[in-house]
């Protein structure tokens, strides 16, 4: 795991190539914002996991744990009207975008309260009020359909970036290669976001890529790339801020590879035989997204354990309140099975 | 011996053009590869090239010559001291009269009703939605489909068009004529070759509340996109619970052109028709493509607007009216009739017009039903219709299995059951991928005759 963006071929080999972002420094109050926003992620999927193991939860659940700093860096570079698509691990990037917590456990519970009313479940979540448009089941599609929310931004000429996040395994569909093609070529304000979590469900990296650099991906369609320590949220957030700055300023599409890793299967149902329990271990404790800020809030003194059990509860009584209502509230009327199919 | 240079096919489709420039004149030398005359049609220009050398002796049609039948000899090259003299004037003049009789639809050696018809005159039932007393505009399919995307997008900025060849080359099948001089590279917006991805763009940029018309150059190559259509498109309005949706068009020819074999003729209407969440609109004439087109651009769903490569270049009465919109999901009566129900849509129209003239000498009244939308389908005109004749007849160049005829006769027969004085035919394209073959190619699509032989045994006149 690379512990700060390192130079990567793609730029050298490009003369309009992004610069490795330089290291940053957060506030005290960044650091603290960081730390709350990836704690009620992780506390988040981790009830989200316990009530599918209890049966609320049905179909698949695909849980973010381990790569928080991701979709939080990357949060805190955006401004108002900026656009996010995913894919189907979106939990955390709904949390991130503002989407009620409530919201998104009542949609995976499949209640009415849920932000599609029961209609979506785990991988299909929307808000138009926090600019966050799903939430895709069909790995890939979602770099096509950010590439279109980039192209409505072009064409209203509003300034606004969309963010199409995915992971190493959907960066090798066609439909991803066609969107970098036109992205470039249409400058369009996009920032490919792939999260390189070494598992394609359980095919690794290296077993499923032939250029396993996927800051590369863009080389034959002149889009800047570059390798991110996904697991450090100030790298992220410095990378954020780059490629948003070069995309806002008209240049374009830029891919930010994401060097992260999940800790948990690729599904609740996935026993993850692929990879050895030492290898998460040493992943969680030695580069855990949270802890790294942990770390520096107490080592700067900015805040005290107190201070953060504090933030902790906070969290959990968010998330507390989120199962309470997410396994109360009623199941959506059979009239909705009718309701939403046209307008 | 004098070589003829012949009026080309710019297109399977073509049968005849303009010869507007010549660019050589008589007693010219010229060698193979030279331009020798500009010719166009409605779709396309292109120069015509000489193939072997020597001297232009005669031409035989004038620059300007409109409705230039293909195969019509045009010019006389002479060889190596021949002289225009050789060149006989009957042997020029009984040519353009022989290809006549003869067009390119005709040509193939097995004659059957099964070739496709040229558009029948019949009388058309008055619209309810055209005021009467409105004035009509002869106007092809073409042309009306142009017209629509251009009357909206004047009135709403939010439409745009994007697809490949829409804008330079003013449209593959020239649908998007003159589009980007009056609107610009930003609303007309030309893609590389990739409809898997540009399908996305779309549905992307119209879930943020812009209009795409997408046109796929036809819809055979959509199947490419078919993910993003269905899975994007269709289902996000239900998926967000009714937050956002993708109000978008997806247009282009569907079905079979002519000669263009198995991966390049295919009627898409019972696929999508088979999609919650989509609407399918299928015209056959140029009003219908005209009102239904502006419907569809301002219809908050994304509809599928299966247009034909045929029909493209038929004309019809079109009215003048400043905004002409027909409504989505009504079917239209062609023509009443009280013997026989016959439901078609978009080109099968122009069999069952033919087939029902043919049933008039025999006595048989037919009453034509253009469904114009698949989907939702109006299935309630087609069942009032049905109980009036107590027979029906379904006529589609689609597949035979799960097709837009099979989902009527089912319908019927839930509906109307105790109507019925025979079962529902379907008349289909066989169940076969489209032969390149001509003979081959006529015998897998419906023909006339068998939707006559269809209507005798409905009827028991057989």
């Amino acid at each position: 795991m690379a512990t700060r963006a390192k130079k990567s071929p793609a730029r050298s080999a490009q003369t309009s190539a992004a610069k490795a972002p330089k290291p940053i420094q957060f506030t005290k109050e960044q650091e603290l914002e960081a730390y709350r926003q990836m704690l009620l992620i992780r506390r988040f999927e981790e009830k989200a996991g316990q009530l599918y193991g209890m049966g609320f939860i049905g179909g698949f659940c695909h849980l973010y744990i381990g790569q928080e700093a991701v979709v939080t860096g990357m949060q805190m570079s955006l401004k108002e009207g900026d656009q996010v698509i995913t894919g189907y691990r979106d939990h955390g990037h709904m949390l991130a975008c503002g989407m009620s917590p409530r919201g998104v456990m009542a949609e995976l519970t499949g209640r009415r309260g849920g932000l599609s009313k029961g209609k979506g479940g785990s991988m299909h979540m929307f808000s138009k009020e926090k600019h966050f448009y799903g939430g895709h089941g069909i790995v890939g599609a979602q770099v096509s359909l950010g590439t279109g929310l980039a192209f409505a931004n072009r064409y209203r000429d509003n300034g606004n970036v969309s963010l199409a996040y995915f992971g190493d395994g959907a960066a090798n569909q066609g439909q991803v290669y066609e969107s970098f093609n036109m992205a470039s070529l249409w400058k369009l304000p996009v920032i490919y976001i792939i999260e390189n979590n070494r598992y394609a469900m359980g095919t690794s990296v290296s077993r499923a890529s032939a250029e396993t650099d996927f800051s590369k991906r863009g080389i034959s369609f002149n889009i800047p790339g570059i390798q991110v320590d996904g697991m450090d949220v100030r790298a992220v957030n410095a990378a954020g801020d780059e490629a948003a700055a070069w995309a806002r300023s008209g240049k374009g599409p830029m891919i930010l590879e994401m060097q992260t890793y999940r800790y948990r299967g690729h599904s609740m149902s996935d026993p993850a035989k692929y990879r050895s329990k030492d290898e998460v271990q040493k992943m969680r404790s030695d580069h855990d997204p949270i802890e790294q800020v942990k770390n520096r809030l107490i080592e700067k003194g900015w805040s005290t354990e107190d201070d953060l059990k504090k933030i902790d509860k906070d969290v959990r009584d968010i998330v507390a309140d989120a199962a309470d209502f997410a396994q109360s509230d009623p199941e959506p009327d059979a009239s909705e099975l009718y309701t939403d199919i046209l307008l | 011996m004098p070589v003829d240079i012949l009026m080309p096919a710019l297109s399977p489709t073509m049968e005849e053009g303009k010869l507007s420039k010549w660019l050589k004149k008589e007693g010219d030398k010229v060698t193979s590869g030279d331009i020798l005359a500009e010719i166009e049609t409605d779709k396309a220009t292109m120069e015509v090239e000489a193939v072997d050398e020597g001297t232009i002796g005669k031409i035989l049609v004038a620059e300007g010559t409109d409705g230039v039948k293909v195969n019509t000899i045009i010019a006389v090259l002479l060889g190596e001291g021949e002289s225009a003299d050789a060149v006989s004037a009957p042997k020029a003049a009984e040519a353009p009269a022989k290809v006549e009789e003869t067009p390119k639809q005709e040509a193939a050696p097995e004659k059957s009703a099964g070739s496709v018809p040229a558009a029948p005159k019949t009388e058309v039932a008055a619209d309810p939605d055209i005021p009467a007393g409105t004035e009509m505009v002869s106007t092809t399919v073409r042309e009306a489909l142009r017209d629509a995307m251009a009357e909206e997008m004047r009135r709403d900025p939010d439409v745009f068009i994007m697809g490949e060849e829409v804008a330079e080359y003013q449209g593959a099948y020239k649908i998007t004529q003159g589009l980007l001089d009056e609107f610009g590279s930003r609303r007309v917006v030309d893609t590389p070759i990739t409809e898997h991805g540009f399908a996305g763009v779309g549905v992307g940029a119209a879930m943020t509340g812009l209009r795409p018309i997408v046109e796929f150059m036809t819809f055979n190559f959509a199947m490419q996109a078919i993910d993003q259509i269905l899975n994007s498109a269709a289902k996000t309005l239900y998926m967000s619970g009714g937050q956002m949706g993708a109000p978008m068009v997806f247009r282009g020819p569907s079905g079979a052109a002519s000669r263009v074999a198995a991966q390049h003729s295919q009627c898409y209407a019972a696929w999508y028709s088979h999609i919650p969440g989509l609407k399918v609109v299928m015209p056959y004439t140029a009003a219908d493509a005209k009102g239904l087109l502006k419907a569809a651009i301002r219809d908050p769903n994304p509809v599928i607007f299966l247009e034909n490569e045929i029909l493209y270049g038929h004309s019809f009465d079109v009215p003048k009216l400043d905004d002409f919109v027909l409504p989505i999901g009504k079917a239209r009566i062609h023509k009443t009739g009280t013997d026989v129900t016959l439901v078609s849509f978009g080109i099968g129209m122009n069999y069952t017009v033919k087939a029902a003239e043919e049933l008039a000498k025999l006595g048989i009244d037919a009453e034509i039903i253009d469904l114009r939308t698949i989907r939702p389908m109006d299935i309630p005109t087609v069942i009032e219709s049905v109980k009036k004749t107590g027979r029906c007849v379904t006529i589609e160049e689609g597949y035979p299995q799960s097709s837009v005829g099979t989902e009527i006769a089912t319908r019927v027969m839930q509906q109307a059951f105790d109507y019925l004085d025979a079962p529902v035919l379907t008349v289909a394209g066989k169940d076969v991928p489209m032969p390149y073959a001509a003979n081959l190619e006529k015998l897998a699509l419906p023909n006339v005759k068998e939707i006559v032989d269809a209507v005798k045994a409905v009827t028991y006149t057989a």
